[in-house]
């Protein structure tokens, strides 16, 4: 026990929990969106796709988040755009973007002369490293999530649920989608320094299908899926720090820890609740 | 009597598709219009023309209220995600969206409203509950309140009849009954039976539109119309269907 309290002496240690704090939020919110508008699929090529703009951007000497973050808002308003022409198979269409993505940044990343950088620490994401700039873009993002949702967070709901109904009341749900669809590309981004590419969907994912099990309200599933997020990215720094493994593999590990763990919780509740009916 | 909405040699195709050919219709103050056709036949996109989702390849809609902002409308219930989490209240309530500031939130009279639509149409005591809670016809009735809510001049309504219990049938054709004193009606039903009972007009849809001035229609008229439905009959063979029984 007193190893944890010494690590909270690091300045390494206090900038991977903010971060997982803020990843906790900004995925809580934006994934329980995600989930609850059946967009896992189209988040998962937005993901991928933004690995190109990685590739771009180190090739050219850039930040490679803002690369990400540029290829990936473009490919999300892209991906937007096509789903609302019936006469294109969408998920065909994000497939292809999902490989293309991946295919220009592996290419840019081994074209660029000199040290190849750390692939792995994209994959796979490292949350022990974090720095202040990944902090302050994290913690901008999280008081525009948390700022628009706390304004419009009804008018989001309705759209998504019924798009159809929203454009008989006329509500300017073309801008709100293309803005929304926008907000995921930019969180996944930003968040693929904690947990990597091929890890982040299951940040927005799991800690809302959690919530999920116990609430099917969605504010609640927010909260309940901020709360289960940051307990599983805290577990998982742990994890991580012992064994020296990437982060993002701990803290999804975690995550499925809480998820076996409340599917048994859940299982019990309803199995008491049957037997006090009888 | 004062026209609401009419429609003039509308054509409409879904990528060269041509689904609906030289439509004409009009629908005045306090009409029941019960609209029929075989599957595919284009009245669900009829429907979207006449509340906007859709605009025509050609041809006209001229609207009294200047536009569809006084059309209420539930849409064919196989389009909605029945595990989405929101409530039964928040449905009722998204009825007004438009009725409220952009960041504004609703008002008490709104909420007020909204629940005393719900314990009209029967279902106050769900009003917490989510949609997955709830039955079809218990669906159906949320839908349809979030569609009177903002007291439309017209309701229109696609096949409320599917998945829905006949109990629930008899009450939704009573409620309606009651608000065609306040609003005109179209609804799409295959149950041909129970609306021509309630309709007071009937247009038989099926790529071009065949309007019917009342609700007493014969086999060979429907053949006519180029509308290949079946007549519920029970007995002898009768060439009009009056009131339908059970
Ligand atoms: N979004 C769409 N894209 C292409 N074709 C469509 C679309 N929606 C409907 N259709 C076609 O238009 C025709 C009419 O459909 P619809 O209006 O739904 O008929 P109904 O409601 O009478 O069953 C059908 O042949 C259907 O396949
Ligand atoms: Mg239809």
């Amino acid at each position: 026990m007193n190893a944890i309290f010494e690590l909270f002496q690091y300045k390494f240690f206090l900038n991977a929990m903010g971060a997982a704090l803020l990843a906790s939020i900004s995925c809580g919110i934006i994934g329980s969106y995600i989930v609850a508008r059946r967009i896992v699929f189209i988040s998962g090529g937005i993901t991928h796709a933004s690995f190109g703009g990685i590739g771009i951007a180190w090739f050219l000497g850039l930040n490679p988040i803002l690369g990400a973050a540029v290829f990936g808002v473009f490919s999300a308003l892209g991906i937007e755009w096509i789903s609302k022409k019936t006469e294109v198979r969408e998920d065909s269409v994000i497939g292809i973007l999902w490989a293309f993505g991946m295919a220009v940044g592996i290419i840019f990343i081994y074209l660029t002369p000199g040290y190849a950088p750390n692939l792995m620490s994209f994959l796979f994401g490292n949350i022990l490293t974090v720095g202040s700039l990944d902090l302050y873009l994290l913690t901008g993002l999280c008081a525009i999530i948390i700022l628009v949702f706390s304004l419009l967070m009804r008018l989001i709901l309705f759209v998504a649920f019924d798009e159809e109904y929203a454009k008989t009341q006329k509500v300017p749900m073309q801008f709100l989608n293309y803005f929304m669809i926008s907000l995921v590309a930019l969180t996944i981004v930003l968040n693929i320094r904690m947990v990597g590419i091929i890890l982040v969907i299951s940040f927005l994912t799991i800690p809302q299908t959690i919530a999920n099990m116990f609430t099917q309200d969605f504010k609640k599933m927010i909260f309940g899926a901020i709360g289960f997020g940051f307990l599983g990215s805290f577990m998982g720094l742990l994890i991580s720090y012992r064994i020296n493994a990437p982060s993002g593999a701990t803290i999804i590990f975690s995550f499925v820890i809480l998820f076996v763990l409340a599917k048994i919780i859940q299982m019990s509740i309803l199995a008491v609740k049957r037997s006090t009916r009888i | 009597m004062n026209t609401l909405l009419e429609l003039k040699s509308v054509n409409y195709a879904y990528d060269h598709k041509i689904v609906l050919r030289d439509v004409n219709l009009k629908i005045r103050e306090n009409d029941f219009l019960g609209i029929i056709g075989p599957n595919g036949g284009g009245k669900t996109t009829l429907l979207k023309i006449v509340v906007g989702l859709l605009k025509p390849m050609s041809g006209e809609i001229i609207a009294r209220d200047g536009d569809n902002s006084r059309i209420g409308y539930l849409p064919q219930i196989n389009q909605i995600d029945k595990k989405f989490p929101i409530s039964v209240l928040d449905v009722v309530l998204s009825g007004l969206m438009s009725h409220k500031k952009l960041f504004g939130r609703y008002t008490l009279q709104n909420r007020e409203k909204a629940e005393a639509l719900m314990s009209r149409i029967g279902i106050e005591h769900l009003k917490n509950k989510n949609i997955g809670e709830l039955s079809g016809g218990q669906l159906q009735r949320v839908f349809l309140c979030r569609a009177i809510v903002t007291d439309p001049h017209l309701l229109i309504l696609d096949e409320p009849d599917t998945y829905v219990d006949q109990n629930f049938e008899g009450e939704l054709y009573e409620i309606l009954d009651q608000l065609n004193k306040q609003m005109a009606i179209i609804i799409v039903s295959h149950d041909v039976g129970t609306i021509f009972s309630h309709v007071k007009t009937i247009a038989c849809v099926n790529k071009t539109l065949c309007y019917h001035d009342s609700n007493i229609i014969s086999s060979e008229q429907l053949k006519a119309y180029n509308c290949p439905i079946d007549l519920i009959t029970h007995g002898e063979v009768p060439h009009r269907v009056l009131k339908h029984h059970h």
